[in-house]
């Protein structure tokens, strides 16, 4: 399949924000070996360098229908990126420390395009409902669950591993072990995405659209974005001298 | 640059958000427009030959510009390369609007642009970070001084 590689190189090296960066051991395809490389998540997309000053990216993960689990390794600090699929190829990878390789996990199981929208939406419909005048909502947000039947005898969700079978597919169920955070909530879990049956090239299109901000928020965009170009003014301005 | 294309795949055969057979042209010299099936999942755009269940390629969608081109058509280019642009072809301005602008969403950077803005205006209108309940409130990417317009 042909893909955009100099545009992701581009997109790997230039200076948007990155999600997480940082030294990992990447085990090997064929053999045990570990190699170390920079990685620097972006989005949805694990770039990988061979060091932190290359100019182009060894390779790239792409994370979308991923699970991100603890993994019992001879190494120390070590997850494992898994997909769904018959002959997918499971990333080992292995941190320097307890904590790097907590926030790694969490990071990755949180990096997907999906994960994102459903954020995106929930927010987006605070913000419709409070401009409204709605209804005062008292209790936290629980997300929107998507109608699909998971999986009953998995034990991991999209996200992190959980131990104990039951209510494991459940979004506000069971604590994973890998979070860490103080918060009474966990974060909603990444909806799975489910494996459409068979080949055919007959698009299907999602029941879902992603969020459509109505044009007073597009408006309001448009402001907000305005007011930094404005202050940026001023300051220019005035460093010129000439306010 | 290595990826895991096994993935990318099993990508390009989930439901799609948007999907139509439009009229396709590549940068490359010489080439002419041709019927591809189109198929927009998350930040890629997949396109397959009509009769194919493989994609011939796709386009991750981030640091790209989206513009209309005259008639009913636009194109993709993106940042490091301007002028490299694909070209599609559609049956109508309606469905050319449409497109571009679910293309214009399409990226995991807008999204993340409307997220810090949706955060900002609610802890404006509330005083509380509405990112605190599900415990992703010190993340960097969302935070106000990382972003970049």
């Amino acid at each position: 399949m042909k893909l955009n590689e100099r545009s992701l190189a581009f997109y790997a090296t230039c200076d948007s924000p990155a999600d997480n960066t940082g030294f990992l051991y990447k085990k090997g395809e064929r053999h045990t070996a570990y190699h170390r490389r920079w990685f620097v998540l972006k989005g949805n997309m694990l770039f990988y360098f061979e060091d932190r000053d290359s100019r182009e990216p060894v390779g790239v993960i792409i994370l979308e229908g991923c699970t991100v689990e603890l993994c019992e390794a001879a190494e120390e600090f070590a997850f494992a990126i898994r997909f769904a699929g018959a002959r997918s190829r499971t990333y080992i990878l292995a941190a320097d420390s307890q904590p790097a390789m907590e926030a790694w996990v969490k990071a990755l199981s949180r990096a997907s395009f999906d994960y994102m929208r459903l954020v995106v939406r929930e927010l987006e419909q605070q913000l419709e409902q409070m401009r409204s005048g709605g209804r005062r909502r008292t209790e936290p947000l629980v997300p929107p669950r998507r109608e699909r039947s998971l999986p009953s005898s998995s034990s991991k969700e999209n996200g992190c591993a959980v131990w104990s079978q039951e209510s494991s597919g459940l979004p506000n169920g069971t604590l994973p072990r890998t979070s860490h955070e103080g918060a009474p909530r966990p974060p909603p879990l990444p909806p799975r995405r489910k494996p459409s049956l068979g080949n055919s090239p007959i698009p299907l299109l999602a029941s879902e659209t992603p969020f459509t901000p109505g044009t007073t928020t597009f408006s309001q965009l448009h402001d907000w974005y305005g007011q930094e170009i404005l202050a940026l003014r001023r300051e220019w301005l005035e460093s010129r001298g000439q306010l | 640059m290595r990826y895991n294309e096994k993935e990318l795949q099993a990508l390009s055969r989930q439901p799609a958000e948007k999907a139509a057979e439009i009229g396709m042209r590549v940068p490359k010299k010489g080439s002419v427009v041709k019927r591809r099936l189109v198929k927009l999942v998350v930040n890629f755009l997949f396109y397959f030959r009509t009769d194919e269940a493989e994609p011939i390629g796709a386009l991750l969608l981030e640091h790209c510009r989206i513009a209309k081109e005259e008639p009913s058509g636009f194109s993709i280019s993106f940042i490091e390369d301007p002028d490299r642009k694909y070209y599609f072809e559609c049956s109508s301005e309606e469905q050319c609007q449409e497109w571009i602008d679910a293309l214009r969403r399409a990226s995991y950077e807008f999204m993340r642009r409307s997220l810090i803005f949706y955060r900002n205006e609610i802890q404006k209108m509330t005083g509380k970070d509405p990112l605190e309940q599900y415990g992703i409130s010190e993340e960097a990417r969302f935070q106000l001084n990382t972003h970049q317009a």
